[in-house]
């Protein structure tokens, strides 16, 4: 199998290559990226002019909801939803039903993945068994199997003491600990972000220390232990102050922030709309504004969807009782683009937070263009301009907050493993 | 003029002109109360529905003989706390009332925002009669019509706030209504009950209770929800009487005619002693009587008005 990409803007931040090239696949692997490439026997021609071709893209947070909630999504509509939105390998959290705290989980969620899936799964196992914040799972165990982090996602360990330990014990193993950040007795019984929103709408806050209070514990114990720490879906200005600090003074720390955390504020939830209710909540403006220059300046290493389906049933009720999350991955590219457009980022560091970082924030293989190296390609139309409509999406779920929006960029080709896993329609 | 809205969700919707009509309409309904027969032809033939998620004894029987005495037929429908607690979601409960056809579901629910999901999805006319921590638009409506029947207008008087902001949906229909209609809000409460941002609804937020009735017009008590304060918004009550509790001896700071109110009903001996709650400066049984006039005039309104005879 041959696939021969023609004329496209390759952009590979990781090797600083921003060029018009040709891109020749074979079997499975990049063979040559070169200009002007001539080749017989291809067996598919991407005209690729005026598009871009970058590494394939890569979400390090979403919930596939497989095993045990597949009504949301399972590992075959999740992988299509990716492949969809441009990303070729997902890692997914270990909040399933079992919990993937062993590594027969993991070796489930891997099998699936490579019976229905389209794109690359990466589990991500849970810290502590059950997430219960109890005691640690067999992390060795379990990397063998697959895991490629740990997190215990929604379930926040409350121990420090239990934490440090999850730390000192993924060290060795070179696995980052993922952490959701949250402080639960701040959090309390609060369903959106704490201040003038919520006053207006009478529902029950979520302060914004609840995040940083629990994120400057979370560093200063990479910092004492040594350790990889990932924070997950950072929201606010105080943690991200926390972070770039601890990051000026050498701490191991990577962190990620989503696209609706840099495109809302908690002004969507007015109307007391459940598709804005997430967690962490959205926040006000100046707090989105700091996620933007977090992006900017490099705190904040990568964007990650926090893809989070939801059946309908979920969501359709009142908004303290609704399910938190929203699903992500098929419009964050455009949503990341829109920095561009604002002059946020460049389009090579767009393009970065995408590929390149979130590998090395998991340690994972792909992020680049590289001869020889398996192609996971995404060929990109950036100025396609569309209307998102939650029923088209290819998720199960449809509990977006951009349904009707206008949005400009969108993937044409999702190569995987040297297989086109998506063509745009 | 003509009442223009379909559903009265909260105070926050409505204009001046509109609050102002509400309280005129209300005060001609008042008459009818005092009547041998307490009964007027208005809503004949109309079915009001009183879907009441929260326990709740005076507002609901306050609807439920506001809509009997313009002759509509009410029904009261008391769900255990939440439709949740029953298996049913509250569309499913919705479309279920609406299928029996009435002309205006009143509602009362935990969740902020309930009536408005209901009002998105039904036909029928919604009245919020208090949504979670939101608004409660026919008590704020009630304190009104109390204040200026005992003061003439609302323009530019004092009015005091004192007790649980955070948790107080009256406070948040109070403070749209009054600053609305000319009145200064004025706030205070302990600080664990002060919600951010109120201020910017118009308000000021005081740190001393004192400081907040000195000269005020009206003194309005909030009920402290002792079930809702959980373990650490409240040392213990004693202290809350102390430092925000109106007694006579502080009544003295306020205006030397001022009202008192709460919305009730009453801890006394927490926000109100009884020499307070009971005294000649206390409207809380107008605020009852007016309920029930408002009620009328808020279901007659939304129905557009001009159903039956007027009285």
């Amino acid at each position: 199998m041959k696939i021969l990409i023609k004329g496209g803007r390759v952009l590979d931040p990781a090797h600083n290559i921003d060029d018009s090239l040709d891109l020749l696949i074979e079997d499975g692997t990049i063979s040559r990226i070169d200009k002007n490439i001539q080749e017989q026997g291809v067996d598919e021609m991407i005209e690729a002019k005026g598009q871009l071709v970058t590494p394939g893209l890569i979400d390090i947070h979403v919930h596939l909801r497989d095993p045990g909630f597949e009504y949301k999504e399972d590992i075959a509509s999740g992988t299509r939803a990716a492949v969809a939105g441009g990303f070729t390998a997902v890692a997914c959290m270990p909040n399933t039903k079992p919990v993937n705290d062993n590594h027969t989980v993991t070796t489930y969620i891997k099998t699936r993945a490579v019976e229905q899936g389209v794109c690359r799964v990466y589990p991500v196992g849970a810290i502590t068994k059950g997430s219960k914040g109890e005691s640690l799972t067999e992390m060795g165990d379990m990397r063998d199997a697959g895991c490629v982090a740990f997190s215990d996602d929604g379930h926040p360990v409350g121990s420090g003491e239990l934490m440090r330990r999850a730390l000192e014990y993924a060290k060795p193993f070179n696995l980052p600990i993922i952490s959701h950040s949250e402080d639960l007795d701040l959090v309390g019984q609060g369903v959106m972000n704490e201040g003038f929103v919520a006053t207006e709408l009478g529902l029950k806050g979520i302060p914004w220390v609840a995040e940083a209070a629990a994120v400057a514990r979370e560093v200063m114990l990479a910092e004492f232990t040594g350790a990889h720490l990932h924070v997950a879906h950072v929201s606010t200005r105080a943690a991200i102050d926390i972070v770039r600090q601890a990051k000026k003074r050498g701490v191991r720390v990577t962190c990620e922030a989503t696209p609706h955390h840099f495109t809302l504020t908690e002004e969507a939830v007015r109307g007391y709309d459940t598709n804005a209710k997430m967690n962490p909540p959205l926040r006000d403006a100046d707090d989105l504004e700091a996620v933007r220059e977090g992006l900017a300046d490099g705190t904040i290493d990568t964007i990650a969807t926090d893809h989070a389906p939801h059946h309908i049933d979920e969501k359709n009720v009142e908004f303290n009782i609704a399910l938190y999350g929203v699903v992500g991955l098929e419009t964050a590219l455009p949503l990341t683009l829109r920095l561009v457009e604002d002059g946020v980022l460049s389009l090579r560091d767009a393009i970065a937070k995408l590929t390149i970082n979130p590998a090395r924030a998991l340690n994972l293989p792909g992020g680049t263009l590289e001869a020889g190296r398996p192609a996971d390609v995404t060929v990109i139309d950036l100025n396609h301009s569309w209307t998102v409509s939650a029923a088209n999406l290819v998720s199960k779920s449809k509990n977006t907050p951009f349904d009707g929006w206008k949005l400009k960029g969108i993937a044409t080709h999702t190569i995987v493993d040297g297989k086109i896993a998506y063509r745009k329609g | 003029m003509a009442f223009r809205h379909k559903h009265i969700l909260g105070i926050e919707q409505l204009s001046k002109e509109d609050i102002g009509f509400i309280l005129d309409t209300a005060d001609s309904f008042k008459e009818i109360n005092t009547r041998d027969i307490k009964k007027v032809p208005t809503l004949r033939g109309k079915t009001i529905i009183n879907l009441f998620f929260e326990a709740s004894t005076r507002t609901r029987t306050s609807f439920e003989i506001a809509g009997k005495r313009l002759s509509a037929d009410t029904i009261n429908i008391t769900a255990s706390s939440s439709s949740v607690v029953k298996g049913e979601t509250l569309e499913d409960t919705a479309r279920n009332i609406e299928a029996m056809h009435p002309d205006i579901i009143v509602m009362r629910h935990s969740a902020s925002g309930a009536p408005h999901y209901l009002a998105d999805r039904l036909d029928c006319s919604i009245i919020n009669a208090g949504d979670g921590a939101h608004e409660h638009p026919t008590q704020a409506l009630l304190d009104m019509l109390t204040i200026r029947q005992h003061k003439g207008s609302l323009e530019g008087l004092k009015v005091a706030i004192i007790g649980d902001i955070t948790h107080s949906r009256v406070a948040r229909s109070d403070i749209y209504g009054l600053t609305r209609m000319g009145a200064e809000v004025r706030l205070a409460g302990p600080g664990t009950m002060i919600p951010p941002g109120i201020e910017r609804l118009g308000a000021k937020v005081y740190a001393d209770m004192r400081e907040a009735i000195k000269g005020a017009d009206v003194v309005m008590m909030l009920r402290i929800q002792l079930e809702r304060q959980g373990k650490t918004l409240l040392p213990t009550l004693r202290e809350y009487a102390k430092f925000y509790g109106l007694n006579p001896r502080n009544l003295t700071l306020a205006a030397p005619d001022a009202l008192v109110m709460h919305p009730g009903p009453v801890n006394r001996g927490v926000e109100l002693s009884s020499y307070v709650a009971d005294g000649g400066q206390s409207v809380i049984l107008d605020q009852v009587e007016n309920g029930v006039a408002v009620r009328m005039a808020a279901l007659y309104l939304v129905l557009g008005g001009e159903q039956g005879d007027n009285a």
